[in-house]
């Protein structure tokens, strides 16, 4: 199977396709955005300093190393628990254009419907694997609001064939943990019923 | 050896391997991995299981931390009250953070509350985290250190049951945490819990649950049974690696208990994500050390 590489600038044309499960990978700009920077833009009206229309952000704090040459080197790089952003990011792909979102684990509602509105996906990189991302990263370019310190720091990466990158949440807004986790709740009820049955040590 | 350069022997030892556990996962940790792995049948859980095994390679051909988040540094000191540095240990724990946050390099963990700014230390107002046992008699010190990553601390959970709630309750709460909250903490996860008197009591017992070997069972027969019940039953749920569905769920359930009031039931859940980065060292008297967590390990 050839692998379905995504290229920045993105347009809706290149997302409009994607379903929840398809696996994709990233080569252009990558911006890690976290935390303070989603509260600092919706919260407190400060513009980010990076223009991310058409662009690409991921949900991750690294470990950076400055090289005797002064530069950043990118050495650990994993995605963060996207679910924190979630009060944020519809508001945020409103007003900053992103149309890629990497992260881990799901996000909810506010999202998908962020996504739907405006033709964007949010996509799981798998969540530990930080030096596997680190490789694919061929420079960081700039890094903005370093007074955050160095997890919420927006390291500005220039990566290649980032990824595998599991569509999560779709344009249509479909969102594939919540699917998952509907399986579970429903799995769980029968499996719970039978392990109480067997754990009844208080008589 | 004088005092002083035993002082700094024994920080040299602890800032290294504090920094080794960052990049390569505990013997048992590894094992239980490769046995998930082999036995994953969905496509794209085995892609993932893949992509891990691909990280862990090339965190240990490269010498770098394996996850960015390397977690706040916690140590659990089980010493004995006749270790000759136990005065000293605490200072000693506290430089070896420091050190190893450079030597790692370890991400910078340790924001200070309500000031709100990064130490950029990974030290701070009572961390690293200690917490300690105290041996009569004895005069080693075994430590495990613990990198407490903020998407496996997420789903933590302490309540207080009402016994009429029971074990029942106990096994509701467990599953409630990990289908819901647990799904976005990087699984197959190493689930722990405290059952115990009140919320600090069993908080305390679950994180030390996760601290305990995988595969090792509590000696109370009707814990180890609810351990064996509770991971059989998550499996069954099949959440897979990163919650992407496969068919398994977990690395294992462990249980720490004590003794509870008579009207209550403490239950809490600690996890380790799959990449649960901890490590077991014992410092005998003479400061010669043994590496309990990770087989054939050097420093």
């Amino acid at each position: 199977m050839t692998k379905k590489i995504l290229t920045t600038p993105l347009k809706d044309e290149d997302l409009k396709e994607l379903k929840v499960g398809d696996v994709v990978y990233l080569t252009g700009q990558l911006v890690t955005c976290r935390d303070v920077a989603h509260r600092r833009l919706i919260e407190f009206g400060r513009e980010l300093p990076v223009d991310i229309r058409g662009g690409a952000i991921f949900h991750a704090g690294p470990i950076v190393r400055r090289k005797d040459d002064g530069k950043f080197e990118m050495v650990s790089i994993g995605p963060t628990t996207s679910m924190r952003m979630e009060k944020f990011e519809r508001a945020f792909i409103e007003q900053t254009g992103v149309k890629l979102i990497i992260g881990k684990g799901g996000m909810g509602p506010e999202t998908e419907a962020g996504c739907r509105e405006h033709t964007a996906v949010h996509a799981i990189f798998p969540g530990g694997c930080a030096v596997l991302a680190a490789t694919q990263v061929e420079e960081i370019e700039r890094a903005e609001w370093q007074d955050l310190g160095m997890p919420e720091t927006l390291w500005v990466n220039r990566v290649r064939e980032f990824g595998p990158l599991i569509i999560s949440i779709d344009t249509q807004g479909n969102n594939l943990i919540e699917q998952n986790k509907a399986v579970f709740n429903e799995r769980k009820r029968p499996v719970l019923d039978r392990i109480k049955r067997q754990v009844s040590f208080i008589r | 050896m004088s005092k002083e350069e035993d002082v700094r022997s024994l920080t040299d030892t602890l800032s290294k391997f504090t920094s080794y556990i960052g990049k390569r996962l505990p013997t048992d940790v590894q094992a239980k991995l490769a046995e998930l792995r082999t036995l994953e049948t969905n496509p794209l859980a085995k892609a993932v299981y893949m992509s891990m095994a691909d990280n862990q390679s090339a965190a240990d051909r490269l010498n770098r931390p394996s996850c960015q988040d390397t977690g706040v540094i916690q140590y659990f000191i089980r010493a004995g009250a006749r270790f000759p540095l136990l005065g000293e240990l605490e200072n000693i724990l506290r430089e070896a953070t420091q050190e190893a946050t450079r030597m790692g390099p370890l991400r910078h963990n340790a924001v200070e509350t309500f000031e709100e700014k990064n130490t950029g230390t990974n030290t701070g107002t009572n961390i690293p985290w200690l917490d300690w046992d105290i041996v009569p008699d004895e005069d080693t010190a075994t430590i495990d250190v613990y990198m407490a990553g903020g998407g496996c601390t997420l789903p933590g959970r302490s309540t207080v049951l009402m016994p009429g709630e029971g074990y029942e309750g106990v096994a509701d709460f467990v599953f409630d945490v990990i289908t819901s909250r647990g799904v976005n903490a990087c699984p197959p996860l190493l689930v722990g819990v405290g059952v115990s008197t009140s919320v600090e009591t069993a908080a305390r017992l679950s994180k030390r649950a996760i601290l305990r070997e995988v595969g090792s069972h509590n000696a109370n027969a009707n814990a180890a049974a609810m351990e064996t019940l509770l991971e059989e039953g998550l499996n069954e749920v099949g959440i897979g690696p990163q919650g992407l569905t496969g068919n398994k769920s977990v690395m294992g359930v462990n249980i720490e208990s004590s003794a509870r009031h008579p009207s209550t039931i403490g239950v809490a859940v600690s996890t380790g994500c799959w990449s649960h980065r901890r490590g077991k060292i014992r410092i005998n008297a003479d400061l010669s050390y043994e590496i309990l967590s990770h087989k054939g390990a050097t420093l």
